[in-house]
């Protein structure tokens, strides 16, 4: 159990409707989103379309659009919405006592680009 | 009769779990145990929930006590009070209270609820600064209260609004600050928690969100005041603090019980050790910790059941609803409202009636509600919700309550239900249109949405009953009905044209209130009202309303472009086009810097590309060191002024144009527009500069200065059309200034000048301009206000710190192929 999940620290460090940015090590980074009715959502921070940084894009519902080219992404699935088609790797979060945790073993599987040695 | 029971039950907590679990126990088999209780406070068992009403004087304690001393007396139970149990041993099977009384037990329930958490900041111990958490607490507030003075509550989560509330109404003035944006934002969305903050207004409450409390200050030894990280300072007679609950684990923890945020038990409440269990707001079970009412009594029965040695269910984990305890403000929430890809919003709003309701689906189940105004249906709602009930049936009425949704016959079919609408229902409150008004203007031509608007002002004011009379189109004209002119996006029936009139006239001041009073179909907007929003209440109200930087494209909110890797390129503004050594210098030190490439941009100034956006800060403070400021070559705003050298070098230049661009650009840069904005100043009709494709183009002749407007390159190239002739310099600034504050009052979001001034005519812009004699003097005094507020170098305050994380990671994580490692990035 005990390691299962990443603190990524305070909750309070993303404010609404914001995205902050965790890069990994010899992996994808991560974009951390906090939507504007308080959930949290994590997604390998790269567009299925032309790889713009999700981080950056306007969130609204649980939905972010592509800074890039204005896609819709889902922050709950990865999924592109409406007739755009591909689909980004998504991280559990669990908000515990003020704090933002990552499911350690997603962060690894959605971020590494083959497992390493 | 029932035997002596031999088997004892102790219960550590005299309050609502604790009582609740013996009853239920009770209920099962009274012969069990002999049953002892211990509580902290010295008195009976009451309902801590109905503290808000009798700190409000809607009560009285006799009102709100659950269990008086009779029950406990016909049950044979033992009530200790006020001697609260300071440690368990486990071996012995006993726990010991503050008195030194020894109690020993074959059964020990663990019912200690929850503290309430300080926060820690100096002062946070001085007389008058209380919490919210039982009767003591409220006496301590009632006899602040009768001395009257200046309450702050700290949180404004429900337990800190209904505290507002009752001190408020005992005639204090208070203020709550809040540390997030929205109140109640567990429970709430953005819109509804404005309308809340909007109501508490109203009722005289100080409402600060987005405050961070820094400290409690003290004079003579209590609480004088409060002061926040930003500097401001309330004061206070009395604060309340209400920020939140913590588990009571102490003595859970100490006897070595396993703890985590609460103590851990199993779906029969049972805790690590097979004699304990626990209940209520003290457990953490399956990874939740609850601080509501309604699952208490869920896990009461799963005790019970295991204490009796029954077979049960278990407690299988509990969705919560919440109700503001407020009078007079009714609010409902319910469930998972985050929305999202695989979910469907139903949104209602009715702007008159001040009424918010959201009903989110997943799978053709409602998965959670939000209801501000009108709660009625919240019962209803959250019982579709627990039950899982599929609502393929009802999906079209769901939104309009239970009455309605299960209503039979003609209510089934929205059109039938219009059809049977007698001639004199009133469609349009607002401005008092009778379905018969409607229907008669339908038969006379008007044949789409907009038409009716205009021809009987039919859902032309806050447009909630758009709906209606969409339907009265679509019964008259089946498929003939035109859609009319383009809505602003796919979250409102309005246009641009409507929004941005509706938002001066009713004096709209924050982008939810917006959303709220226009009946927007989705809970806050979408990529592309959100900006517009932002713009055009940036426009109408220069100075008061505060920009939304998540209502920013990425470029205006970092403040450089974005480009296809990620990456961002920055360009400092040369004023009309001039530079020199030391700005050259700056460049060439900063581009080897942070940037790995730099271009001549097509507006006279130099783009350094390849910068992080870590790196952002730093390379605008040296720019800045140079004497650079912004170049806002990312805005919805003045890019560049375009000179040629003019008279001052050149054989053929009439007039000053170098000067004359940096004169006009340092009167224009900062401003934000509707789209993109170029100016070029030419020195003579050889034009240079290329004048004539810019949004605003002068250019110089022997006799003066010819102005030229709406004019792009781009994918639609689009020639000036001339706007006038001036003699003087200051003329043409003027006229310059005019044309930019009409173009910012009255196009759309998004629209260049060249397709706004070909959608309203040259004739137009001319009229608004000339007509009047003193209409560019008026125009150019509104802009230079507007202007006094945005000529602050935003690289400046970035590179002083401001908005930090938005340049920031969270840290970095570092899995392969040594240990995880997090590291903080500050």
């Amino acid at each position: 159990m005990i390691g299962e999940w990443l603190d990524i620290g305070p909750v309070g460090q993303i404010s609404p409707g914001n995205a902050r940015t965790l890069p990994v090590q010899g992996g994808e980074e991560i974009a951390v989103f906090h939507t504007l009715d308080n959930q949290f959502y994590a997604l390998v921070n790269k567009c299925p379309h032309k790889h713009g940084p999700l981080s950056q894009g306007i969130v609204h519902g649980a939905v972010v659009t592509c800074p890039l080219h204005s896609w819709n992404i889902s922050l709950k699935t990865g999924q592109a919405l409406g007739d755009d088609q591909g689909c980004v790797p998504t991280i559990p979060v669990r908000v515990d006592a003020g704090r933002l945790y990552l499911l350690r073993a997603a962060v690894i599987g959605a971020t590494a680009p083959r497992a390493m040695a | 009769m029932v035997a002596t029971p031999t088997q004892r039950l102790v219960v550590i907590g005299n309050g609502m779990a604790g009582c609740r679990a013996v009853e239920e126990v009770l209920a099962r088999d009274p012969a069990a145990y002999r049953i002892t209780i211990f509580g902290a406070e010295p008195r009976v068992n009451y309902n801590r929930i109905m503290l808000s009403p009798v700190l409000a004087g809607e009560k009285a304690f006799e009102d709100i006590v659950i269990n008086d001393a009779g029950w406990y007396a016909d049950n044979a139970i033992t009530l200790v009070s006020g001697d609260p149990v300071v440690a368990i041993d486990r071996a012995a099977q006993t726990v010991t209270a503050a008195s030194g009384r020894v109690e020993p037990y074959d059964r020990l329930l663990l019912a200690t609820g929850s503290d309430p958490f300080i926060i820690p900041v100096p002062g946070a111990d001085l007389p008058g600064v209380v919490t919210f958490r039982d009767l003591d607490d409220v006496d301590k507030m009632l006899r602040a209260a009768e001395r009257g003075g200046q309450a702050v509550v700290i949180g404004g989560g429900l337990l800190g609004l209904e505290a507002a509330h009752g001190l408020s109404l005992r005639g204090m003035g208070v203020t709550v600050i809040h540390l997030m944006p929205t109140l109640m934002e567990r429970q709430l969305d953005e819109a509804a928690g404005y309308l809340l903050k909007t109501e508490l207004e109203r009722r005289g409450q100080t409402i600060l969100t987005g405050a961070d409390t820094a400290e409690i200050l003290g004079e003579n030894g209590h609480v004088a005041g409060v002061r926040l990280k930003d500097g401001r300072e309330i004061a206070a007679d009395l604060v309340v603090m209400a920020v939140g609950i913590r588990p009571a684990t102490a003595l859970a923890k100490a006897a070595g019980l396993a703890v985590e945020r609460g103590v851990v038990v199993d779906d029969h409440m049972v805790t690590s050790d097979p004699a304990i269990m626990a209940v209520g707001e003290c457990v953490q079970h399956r990874g939740a910790c609850y601080g509501l009412v309604a699952p208490l009594w869920e896990m009461c029965r799963a005790l019970a059941d295991a204490a009796c040695g029954l077979a049960g269910p278990g407690f299988a984990g509990s969705v919560t609803s919440t109700k503001l305890k407020v009078s007079g403000i009714d609010l409902f929430s319910a469930g998972d409202f985050s929305g999202g890809a695989d979910c469907e919003d139903i949104v209602m709003r009715d702007a008159a009636r001040g009424l918010y309701k959201r009903v989110v689906v997943q799978d053709g189940r409602v998965i959670g509600a939000v209801l501000y105004g009108d709660t009625a249906d919240g019962a209803w709602y959250f019982d579709l919700l627990r039950r899982g009930t599929d609502i393929a049936d009802l999906r079209d009425r769901l939104i309009f309550g239970q009455a309605h949704a299960l209503g039979g016959g003609a209510a089934t079919d929205p059109l039938a239900t219009v059809a049977a609408l007698p001639d004199d229902a009133e469609v349009c409150g607002c401005n008092g249109v009778s379905k018969g008004t409607v229907m008669a203007t339908i038969a006379g031509g008007a044949c789409s949405l907009d038409a009716v608007r205009s021809q009987c002002k039919a859902s032309a004011s806050c447009g909630s009953c758009t709906g209606l009379v969409e339907q009265l189109l679509a019964l008259t004209l089946g498929d003939d009905v035109q859609s009319g002119p383009k809505t602003m996006c796919k979250c409102t029936s309005f246009t641009h044209a409507d929004v941005r009139r509706l938002i001066v006239e009713r004096e709209f001041k924050l982008i939810p209130q917006v959303m709220q009073e226009l009946n927007w179909s989705t809970p806050d907007g979408c990529a592309s009202c959100r900006p517009a929003l932002n713009y055009y209440l940036l426009c109408a109200w220069p100075g008061q309303y505060k920009d939304d930087q998540q209502s920013r494209f990425v470029n205006e909110r970092l403040h450089a472009n974005i480009q296809k890797d990620g990456s961002y390129s920055v360009v400092p503004r040369m004023w009309g086009g001039m530079t020199n050594p030391d700005e050259l210098r700056a460049i060439a030190d900063a581009t080897e810097k942070y940037g790995r490439m730099v271009k001549v941009t097509g507006g006279q100034r130099l783009d350094i590309f390849g910068v992080k956006k870590e790196d952002l800060p730093k390379i605008w403070a040296d720019l800045n060191a140079a004497g650079m400021v912004s170049g806002h070559a990312y805005g919805k705003s003045l890019r560049t002024v375009k000179t040629c050298v003019g008279s001052e070098w050149c054989r053929f230049g009439t007039q000053d144009s170098t000067g004359l661009g940096i004169a006009i650009e340092r009167m224009t840069w900062g401003s934000w527009m509707p789209h993109k904005f170029k100016i070029a100043v030419s020195g003579c009709p050889r034009n240079c500069a290329e004048a004539t494709i810019k949004d605003f183009g002068v250019v110089c002749v022997d006799s003066g200065y010819e102005l030229h407007v709406g004019g792009n390159g781009g994918i639609h190239v689009r020639a000036t059309d001339l706007l006038c002739k001036v003699a003087t310099e200051a003329e043409a600034m003027q006229v310059c200034a005019a044309f930019i504050q009409l173009y910012r009052e009255e196009a759309w979001y998004l629209e260049r000048t060249a397709p706004w001034i070909e959608r309203v005519g040259l004739a137009h812009v001319k009229a608004r301009l000339f007509d009047a004699p003193d209409a560019v003097e008026r125009l150019a005094a509104r802009f230079a206000y507007a202007q006094t507020f945005m000529q602050d170098d935003p690289w400046a305050r970035r590179a002083g710190g401001e908005d930090a994380e938005l340049h920031q990671h969270l840290g970095e994580f570092r899995p392969f192929p040594t240990p995880a490692l997090l590291e903080a990035a500050e």
